[in-house]
């Protein structure tokens, strides 16, 4: 095996999603290596978040090919393939009303060693901290999605799916966000970044997969980004 | 009947007895409510069916095994009845009501129904409906103790105790574990806590046979006060859906509480007008879903 294909983090090919009765995902081929960040970028409806759903095994069903690190998991339950080492932050934030803070950071179990502990992330996050006893949504938006990344963080997982973290979030909260996502890249973490805001992607990115109607319409490597700006924001609709 | 303290007192403790099986029984349909969607039809049924297993332990399993001298005591069957029913709800779960998920919640209510009447209508079939007697019930528990204003018998005393710790065990380990974490996260968003890597399948499957489990206890705590009737359970989950309807669904806490409090309450009936203490609870049950209609302890959606 070639030494390109040996680091793969993850592979999708000819991946065809559904939920119910609609098909979403037209044949979707995409890979991404280790420590690598990339985005799915796409307008509203695209099937961004469908993607990142299918790697979870949380769509109705799919068929074509997942690997990670090259273990097949199409035909695999979702807690079996959390347990590969995926780490996933949903776009609705998925914070626990029923339980507290604490709780909430304490509930995905660590599928990998080498995650953070609990100190750690506290030390991170001080906000989390001081609020552990409260109930989870009781925490504002911002806190509420450092909870939703800071709980992937202890688990161990090294590939994280991380879909529209930034949505709705305060300036200052947002490059909060950009700095950890830049932290996490440096610890060699690989991550799929689901983004609106392209300004808070373009800096942090290796590569971007442009999505539309349920396949990939092209790929942008960081270097090729300036070129390609005019067909990106054609595609982006902006 | 001349109200004094005394009597008041009497029948709010006998209230308080019945009252605790309300609770175990709203509590487990609440947890299965909670976890699963579905509003547990058979849960009488199987409370029958755990006062059986500790009738038949003590009657029938030992000549049937060979061992006429065999008999399955009390203590027990408190352990073995709610795993043999456990088991079968688990069984249950897996073959059955796993099938169903994926569509309304009527169809696991409708199933569950059809399955209470089919045990309820076997066990008609070979026993008597009038009931037969559980003589099991231990030396230690015959006889009165004084509670200051009564004598109470001392054994429906261990059934308040046992079935309030049960209780309360049960809501401490949800309310207060992380065992119990995975439960509350899995009510509210079981997709994502199957993405966090937890089997919620297995989990399921566990809480149903919990929840059921919970009633075959019940059924043993009530063998030695009621006969063992197979219409035992039909006549009780009545009452305990009107329960569970005026605490509402869901709320852990809410059904152990409304359980004891309409126990009570019935009791307290039966001192001011009798003929009433068996149609106030459903009384209660038609003010509430008037005025808030899900429930006491209910979350309005
Ligand atoms: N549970 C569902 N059932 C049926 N169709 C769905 C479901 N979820 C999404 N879809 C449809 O799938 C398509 C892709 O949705 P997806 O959520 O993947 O889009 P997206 O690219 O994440 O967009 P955004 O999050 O910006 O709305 C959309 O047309 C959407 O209507
Ligand atoms: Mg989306």
């Amino acid at each position: 095996m070639s030494d390109a294909v040996a680091k793969e983090m993850l592979k999708i090919s000819g991946l065809h999603a559904w939920y119910g009765e609609s098909h979403i995902l037209h044949g979707v081929d995409l890979a991404v290596g280790e420590g690598e960040l990339v985005t799915l970028l796409g307008r509203n409806g695209a099937g961004r978040t469908t993607i990142l759903k299918s790697i979870m095994g949380l769509v109705g069903r799919r068929a074509g090919s997942i690997t990670v690190q090259g273990s097949e998991t199409i035909g695999m339950a979702t807690h079996r393939i959390a347990h590969l080492g995926l780490g996933y932050c949903p776009e609705e934030r998925g914070i626990f009303s029923s339980l507290s803070v604490e709780e909430n950071l304490l509930l995905p179990p660590v599928v990998k060693s080498g995650g953070m502990s609990v100190e750690e992330i506290y030390e991170m996050f001080p906000n989390l901290k001081e609020r552990r006893g409260s109930m989870g949504t009781r925490l504002s938006g911002g806190e509420q999605q450092m909870l939703a990344m800071a709980r992937i963080l202890r688990t161990g997982a090294r590939l994280l799916l991380l879909d529209e973290i930034t949505e709705g979030l305060a300036p200052v909260i947002v490059q909060a966000l950009g700095r950890l996502i830049k932290q996490l890249k440096e610890k060699g973490f690989t991550i799929i970044l689901v983004e609106q805001n392209f300004r808070f992607a373009a800096p942090l990115a290796d590569r971007h997969y442009v999505i539309e109607h349920g396949a990939i319409a092209e790929m942008i490597v960081k270097d090729e980004l300036a070129g390609s700006m005019e067909r990106l924001n054609r595609y982006l609709g902006v | 009947m001349e109200i004094t303290f005394q009597t008041v007192m009497s029948q709010v403790m006998l209230g308080l007895n019945n009252g605790v099986f309300y609770a175990i029984l709203s509590l487990g349909l609440a947890v299965i409510f909670g976890l699963l969607n579905i509003v547990n039809f058979a849960h009488g049924a199987l409370y029958m069916l755990g006062a059986y297993v500790a009738l038949l332990g003590y009657t029938t399993l030992g000549p049937l095994i060979g061992m006429p001298d065999f008999h399955l005591n009390y203590w027990a069957a408190l352990l073995v009845a709610p795993m043999v029913v456990g088991a079968l709800g688990m069984a249950i779960e897996r073959t059955m009501l796993r099938r169903l998920y994926k569509f309304d919640h009527l169809y696991g209510l409708l199933l569950t129904f059809g399955l209470a009447l089919i045990i309820q209508g076997v066990f008609t079939n070979f026993f008597n409906v009038s009931g037969d007697p559980y003589d099991a019930k231990p030396e230690i528990l015959n006889g009165a103790v004084s509670l200051g204003f009564m004598m109470f018998p001392k054994y429906r005393l261990w059934v308040i105790v046992i079935s309030l710790a049960v209780c309360f065990g049960t809501w401490f380990v949800i309310e207060r574990t992380k065992l119990g974490s995975y439960l509350r996260a899995g009510t509210e968003n079981p997709e994502l806590v199957k993405a966090f890597g937890v089997n919620v399948p297995l989990m399921i499957t566990l809480t149903y046979g919990y929840g059921v489990g919970l009633a075959a206890f019940a059924g043993v705590l009530a063998a030695p006060i009621y006969s063992v009737s197979p219409v035992m359970g039909a006549e009780m989950i009545i009452t305990v859906f009107a329960v569970v309807v005026i605490g509402g669904m869901g709320s852990i806490m809410g059904a152990i509480v409304t359980g004891l409090l309409l126990g009570v309450v019935e009791g307290f009936t039966k001192v001011v007008y009798a003929p009433a203490s068996s149609t106030v609870i459903f009384l209660i049950m038609v003010v509430v879903l008037l005025v808030k209609p899900a429930g006491l302890f209910g979350r309005e959606s």
